[in-house]
């Protein structure tokens, strides 16, 4: 099986953000950038489906600035065998470009399976896999835990309020990942070695008009100091107190 | 041509009240720009729920069935959707941003260029955008993102935008039939799994008490399900307690869960890492109960109680219960 995980750069989520000086970017200054949590859940899948399905290849696709490559090296550790980046320093804000590029590359490999994360933790825009599936007017299921493989069919299974819908679909297909029951992988340092000799072709993308653009990041008021009402079984009753008269919420 | 189309999500033949919230900003939005507002609903033998809609102020309900789009299906709605969109060439579309609004959305969003802006707090429309503002980098930013395609595309944040009943003329009904041929969709749906108990789901709960590792293990969740129903609410996990096993991801409060809005959000045995911190930071009233005074999550929370969850819980489902009279 031919699959594609599509993986991009994101701040440290434990990090601050900081507003840059124009008020409509990130200043990326001393941040440390990760793989995209969701993405990294999506090639943990892909990696276990290459375990089951023998002959199968993993190709990395990643849309993301030249100093990134450090996170394509890591997923490569993880288990992918190949990768494909796309240099951008600037990647405009803009879902529909960003899917566009992504599917004229997809298009290229013939791939029976493609693997988003479902959304980036930087903008959440959590659109780009869905997109990518529309243009190249292959079946997609987003939000997916977790699949399982047989006889050429896969079943997805995918988190709904109260419950969990389960898809059967027959590849090309693409999944947009949740965070699922696996925990992905830690690369060991033999795999870190071996990363760098697995092949990284690289590209130039080619934006279509943006129709959307930031206007403006501001940091939400902050939530007003708190207060301790107590210590243990004691402070019940005027916490009970406070909810009711004072917050309203009981 | 200048309208807005509001989605409105039914699922088993109930209405989600965040579609409902979406109703009303689609009337506000449509009101602005003097403009109409259509509900758009999917479904199958759906004729009953027009009722419903109405009291938020459409000037038209779509009705679009299909005995084959009882269930959602990823092909037949959007499928089902864009025939409206063809004909009604919305300024607008709003859709509530709930597991099928999330899936749907972007699938819309491609077929006719359109950007999409998800998980909007607040919507600015003017003759030729809409400028949305949405949490970004989990809430440690606000964005406001300017859309300027013909047609623009917005998910709305649920619990976060007023319902508005209105008493105006009742709305003109359309039925479709869409042209639509299931033979040719290829992801299928085959069935819903529904937990046995059924729950509240942490995204729509107005009270949430969450546990994180502080609850020692699966056993310790009994306590939090007796406070959360005598406060008619539902229980969530940080994520240590769902990596250890002890809750399911559904129940995942945080960057890597699910961000949620309640009117109550009781934290119990759960440090505050900014990574759980920003699923619940929308919360209107935080509760933290926490034996260590020194944990972060004192610094967000409303109100602290210092102490064992597993003494102070028990009481305060107790005092729960009198005030309501249950006891
Ligand atoms: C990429 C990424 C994504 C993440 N996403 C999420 C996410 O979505 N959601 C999330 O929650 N975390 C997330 N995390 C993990 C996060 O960083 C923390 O590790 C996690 O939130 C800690 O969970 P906790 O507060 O339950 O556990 P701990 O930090 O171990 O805190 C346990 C708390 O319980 C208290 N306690 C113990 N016993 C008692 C008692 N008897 N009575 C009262 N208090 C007691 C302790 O004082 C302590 O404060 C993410 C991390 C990363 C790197």
């Amino acid at each position: 099986m031919k699959i594609a995980v599509c993986i991009k750069q994101v701040p440290d989520t434990s990090v601050r953000v900081k507003i840059a000086p124009d008020g409509k970017s990130i200043d990326a200054a001393g941040v440390e950038h990760v793989i995209n949590p969701y993405d990294e859940y999506a090639l943990e899948e892909a990696v276990r489906l290459k375990e089951q399905v023998a002959g199968s290849e993993i190709t990395l696709v990643s849309l993301v600035p030249d100093k990134a490559q450090q996170i394509v090296l890591k997923a490569l550790a993880i288990g992918a065998d190949k990768a494909v980046h796309i240099k951008a320093d600037n990647v405009p804000n803009d879902s529909l470009a960003v899917a566009k590029v992504l599917a004229e590359e997809l298009k290229l490999g013939s791939y029976d399976m493609i693997f988003f994360g479902k959304k980036a933790v930087d903008y959440d825009n959590h659109q780009v896999g869905a997109i990518v599936a529309e243009i190249l007017n292959l079946p997609c299921i987003t939000g997916c835990t977790h699949y399982e493989y047989s006889g050429g069919k896969i079943t997805a299974y995918r988190e709904i309020e109260g419950g969990v819908e389960v898809y059967e679909v027959v590849p090309p297909v693409v999944f947009t990942q949740e965070k699922g029951p696996h925990e992905v992988r830690y690369p060991q340092l033999r795999e870190l070695m071996a990363a760098r000799k697995k092949p990284i072709a690289t590209k130039q993308p080619n934006f279509s008009a943006p129709i959307m653009q930031t206007v403006e990041l501001s940091y939400p008021p902050p939530r007003p100091a708190g207060k301790i009402v107590g210590k243990g079984v004691e402070a019940v009753p005027e916490l009970v107190r406070l909810l009711r008269e004072e917050a309203k919420v009981i | 041509m200048n309208s807005v189309l509001v989605f409105v999500e039914q699922r088993q033949g109930r209405i989600k009240q965040s579609s409902l919230e979406a109703l009303s900003e689609g009337r506000r939005l449509a009101k602005k720009i003097g403009s109409t507002v259509s509900a758009l609903v999917i479904g199958n033998q759906i004729d009953s729920l027009v009722n419903e809609i109405s009291k938020f102020g459409p000037d038209f309900v779509i009705l679009v069935q299909h005995n084959a789009l009882a269930n959602y299906s990823p092909d037949g709605y959007r499928d089902a959707f864009l025939e409206v969109v063809k004909q009604e060439q919305p300024k607008v579309i709003l859709v509530a941003g709930t597991a099928m609004g999330k899936d749907i959305a972007p699938r819309i969003a491609a077929k006719i260029d359109a950007g999409l802006a998800t998980d909007c707090l607040a919507i600015e429309i003017t003759d030729d955008a809409i400028i949305a503002t949405r949490p970004v980098f989990a809430g440690k930013v606000l964005q406001k993102l300017k859309i300027t395609s013909s047609t623009k595309i917005a998910t709305l944040k649920p619990n976060t935008f007023r319902t508005e009943e209105v008493s105006t003329k009742a709305p003109s009904i359309k039925k479709i039939t869409p042209q639509i041929d299931p033979s040719k969709w290829r992801a299928v749906l085959r069935g819903i799994q529904e937990p046995e108990a059924k729950k509240q789901d942490v995204s729509e709960a107005s009270v949430i008490v969450s546990g994180g590792r502080g609850m020692k293990g699966p056993e310790g969740y009994k306590i939090l399900e007796d406070l959360a129903t005598a406060l008619g609410g539902t229980v969530g996990a940080s994520r240590a307690a769902v990596d250890a096993g002890w809750r399911p991801h559904a129940e995942q409060v945080g960057q890597t869960g699910k961000i949620v809005s309640p009117n109550l959000y009781v934290a119990c045995g759960i440090s505050g890492a900014v990574q759980h911190q920003v699923g619940m930071a929308n919360s209107k009233v935080i509760v933290a109960i926490n034996k260590d005074p020194e944990a972060p999550i004192f610094k967000f929370a409303d109100y602290g109680i210092v102490g064992d969850l597993f003494e102070v819980i028990p009481a305060l489902t107790r005092e729960v219960k009198k005030l309501y009279g249950k006891e």
